[in-house]
């Protein structure tokens, strides 16, 4: 056992969300996360989140497809062993554009997909810590971590600043029975 | 932001992020209905017939086919391009219209993408059957061998159909289901039950909504509909190759790419059409799916329609302006030799009947609309019908001259992945929600009816305004624009 505790507040509107979290961010409470049914712009900024490298990640996927497709029919056209289509050369390189396009994007669309999924830590059969069942649903949560040497002050300190910024709810889960 | 008041709304009904739920993921979590399993029953019986028929193929060999030396591709490979043409609608709604930031697309994308990949499937049937030997079709992909080893032969644009082909259809499947996993986990999460709980978030792979989460989300799908945008181009380009780069006359033609492009999407757009209609009637997602969302459709008919009835002409004006007797006897065969109804079906139900969606009120008309995507499928296979068969029946030398007839086993095949197509989207629109949930909800703020349009009853938030001087800063809105 941790101790480890989410005090969490629910609202009913990302607008009113984005306008809490830009609000208690100035009153220097640090937000644990910012959990919402669907996709919400700007939110990432409100939140100070860093900007994702997932997109450079695609990038180098896709030169490795890139530089895999070549090399590889280069080396089976050239060298393994180069079969003569109608006299043309054997390295051709015009007619392996297609082949090295479609590696390039399989490789770049396989990698970054995978990536994905393990900075996410999502896979088959993870057990995740759902707050409350309406928040991949309707609901918007912003969460606190706590922990047992939290002091009551704070507590109320966090809850007193979900309730003035709007949120509808404001509920404490303990982490390991989650 | 700010949203012109002229554009229509896309979400009917005044409707709050908890109603979409209950819209959306309703017709999931309801006991199917008998006309669910009448429907799944009968279609999983075409199928079935399609696959026996395959087995009959397969034991017995392609005699069982109506090819003959002169005609050695006729409805496998008409089948195949139709098929992987219908596909391409789900990716241009999903990868081109996000990419163009086209709203109506989130109404429509999930089971257009879920329409690509069954198509897909169907497609990647006909090439594997038409080897003749399956068992031996692991022989296109360059694997160390034997003999030699003799790889593939990477000139070939048959090969680049199978790394195309692939590709589309690897990329489709990774496009669509991560783009359902947050919808998986809202199923999961509304379930009653321990069991189907348990089942979903399986499939959802522990998705919870989080901030981080988010913002990968975005990021990966901006990649991916990046990557299969030119992708999609690519696949009909290279299937367009598979013709183009043979020396059989009206193949021969550099138009193909193109041409075939537009066909695919126009062809692709009417399937859409043809199972959304169905669907928004049946789920009762007319508020999800709105006229807005069917004209829009029928704009990109009448656009790629267009293009396609302007590369026919094209291509007959070509074949006259060649002076080169084989091409033009093929375009003359082709419209007063014998099989001058499949080229005559194919102009009526591509070339004209598209242009009466320049009149609103039919494009408009969800029955109009139903009528005339059938049309267009039926005109579009014919099209395959017309390039593949007529240009090979009579080529060069006229004591090789012959007809084609498909027998019943080509024609149950065919029938059988209408039905392998149709069990696998009822199935799908069984078990998940076939309306982009999240992305629906994200539109709602500048989209739904009581936000913009004539009902609006929403002033806009000071926060919206906020966000609108902010665009405006960046040069994305003219000075003269007023919040609505």
């Amino acid at each position: 056992m941790t101790g480890k505790k989410i005090v969490f507040g629910l609202f009913e509107d990302e607008e009113i969300l984005m306008k809490a979290v830009k609000n208690v961010r100035n009153e220097g409470l640090k937000i644990t996360d910012v959990l919402t049914p669907f996709p919400v712009h700007g939110l990432d900024e409100i939140m100070g989140l860093r900007q994702t490298k997932l997109h450079s990640a695609g990038f180098v996927f896709g030169m490795t497809g890139t530089l895999t497709a070549l090399t590889f029919i280069l080396w089976v056209s050239t060298a393994n062993y180069p079969i003569n289509y109608a006299g043309k050369p054997y390295l051709s390189l015009p007619s392996w554009i297609p082949i090295t396009f479609e590696l390039t994007v399989l490789f770049a669309a396989i990698g970054m997909t995978l990536t994905y999924l393990y900075l996410n830590r999502l896979a088959p059969g993870m057990k995740p810590k759902i707050l409350d069942e309406r928040i991949t649903s309707h609901m918007f949560a912003m969460t606190f971590e706590i922990n047992a040497e939290t002091s009551e002050n704070k507590k109320e300190e966090i809850r007193n600043v979900l309730k003035a910024n709007g949120a509808v709810e404001i509920h404490e889960k303990d982490w390991d029975t989650l | 932001m700010f949203v012109s008041p002229i554009r229509e709304p896309l979400i009917q009904g005044h409707k709050t992020y908890a109603q979409m739920s209950d819209d959306i993921i309703g017709p999931v979590e309801a006991k199917p209905t008998k006309m669910w399993l009448a429907a799944v029953t009968f279609c999983g019986l075409v199928a079935l017939t399609g696959f026996t028929m395959i087995g009959l193929t397969i034991t017995y060999g392609i005699g069982m086919w109506g090819l003959n030396k002169t005609v050695g591709w006729a409805w496998d490979i008409t089948n195949f391009v139709w098929w992987i043409g219908i596909g391409h609608a789900g990716t241009l709604i999903s990868a081109i219209l996000l990419l163009f930031r086209q709203k109506w697309r989130t109404g429509v994308n999930r089971s257009a993408e879920a329409m690509t990949i069954f198509a897909v499937m169907c497609a990647g049937l006909f090439p594997i059957i038409h080897m003749g030997r399956v068992w031996l079709a692991f022989f296109i992909f360059p694997y160390p061998n034997t003999r030699g080893p003799v790889w593939s032969n990477f000139n070939s644009p048959l090969l680049w159909d199978v790394f195309a082909i692939s590709t589309y259809f690897t990329v489709s499947v990774l496009f669509w289901y991560t783009g359902l996993i947050p919808d998986l986990a809202t199923v999961r999460d509304r379930a009653k039950t321990a069991f189907r709980k348990k089942i979903y978030n399986i499939f959802c792979f522990g998705w919870t909504g989080s901030a981080k989460h988010w913002q990968r989300f975005e990021s990966l799908s901006l990649v991916l509909a990046g990557l299969s945008t030119p992708l999609v181009l690519s696949v009909h380009t290279i299937v367009s190759f598979d013709f183009a780069t043979s020396i059989v006359p009206g193949w021969h033609t550099t138009i193909f790419p193109p041409y075939f492009v537009a066909g695919a999407i126009f062809s692709g757009f009417a399937m859409v059409l043809s199972l959304m209609l169905v669907v928004r009637k049946v789920f009762k997602l007319e508020q999800y799916i709105t006229l807005a969302h069917i004209e829009s459709m029928n704009k990109v008919i009448i656009l790629t329609g267009s293009i396609v009835g302007v590369a026919y002409i094209t291509e007959l004006f070509v074949s006259w302006y060649s002076q080169n007797q084989y091409e033009q006897y093929a375009f003359i065969n082709r419209s007063t030799g014998p099989y001058w109804w499949s080229y005559w079906g194919m102009m009526t139900c591509n070339v004209v009947s598209p242009q009466l969606f320049w009149i609103k009120k039919l494009r408009r008309s969800v029955v109009f609309t139903f009528f005339m995507s059938i049309f267009i499928n039926v005109g579009m296979w014919f099209e395959r019908f017309v390039i593949i068969v007529t240009s090979v029946h009579r080529d060069y030398i006229t004591s090789a001259w012959t007809m084609y007839y498909p027998t019943y086993v080509e024609i149950f095949i065919y029938i059988g992945t209408i039905g392998f197509f149709m069990t696998l989207f009822l199935l799908f629109a069984k078990v998940a929600p076939v309306i982009a949930l999240a992305e629906v909800k994200a539109i709602l703020k500048t989209a739904g009816d009581q936000y913009t349009g004539e009902h609006a009853t929403h002033v806009q938030h000071e926060h919206a305004v906020e966000h609108m001087h902010d665009e405006k800063k960046d040069g994305n809105f003219g000075t003269e624009l007023k919040p609505i």
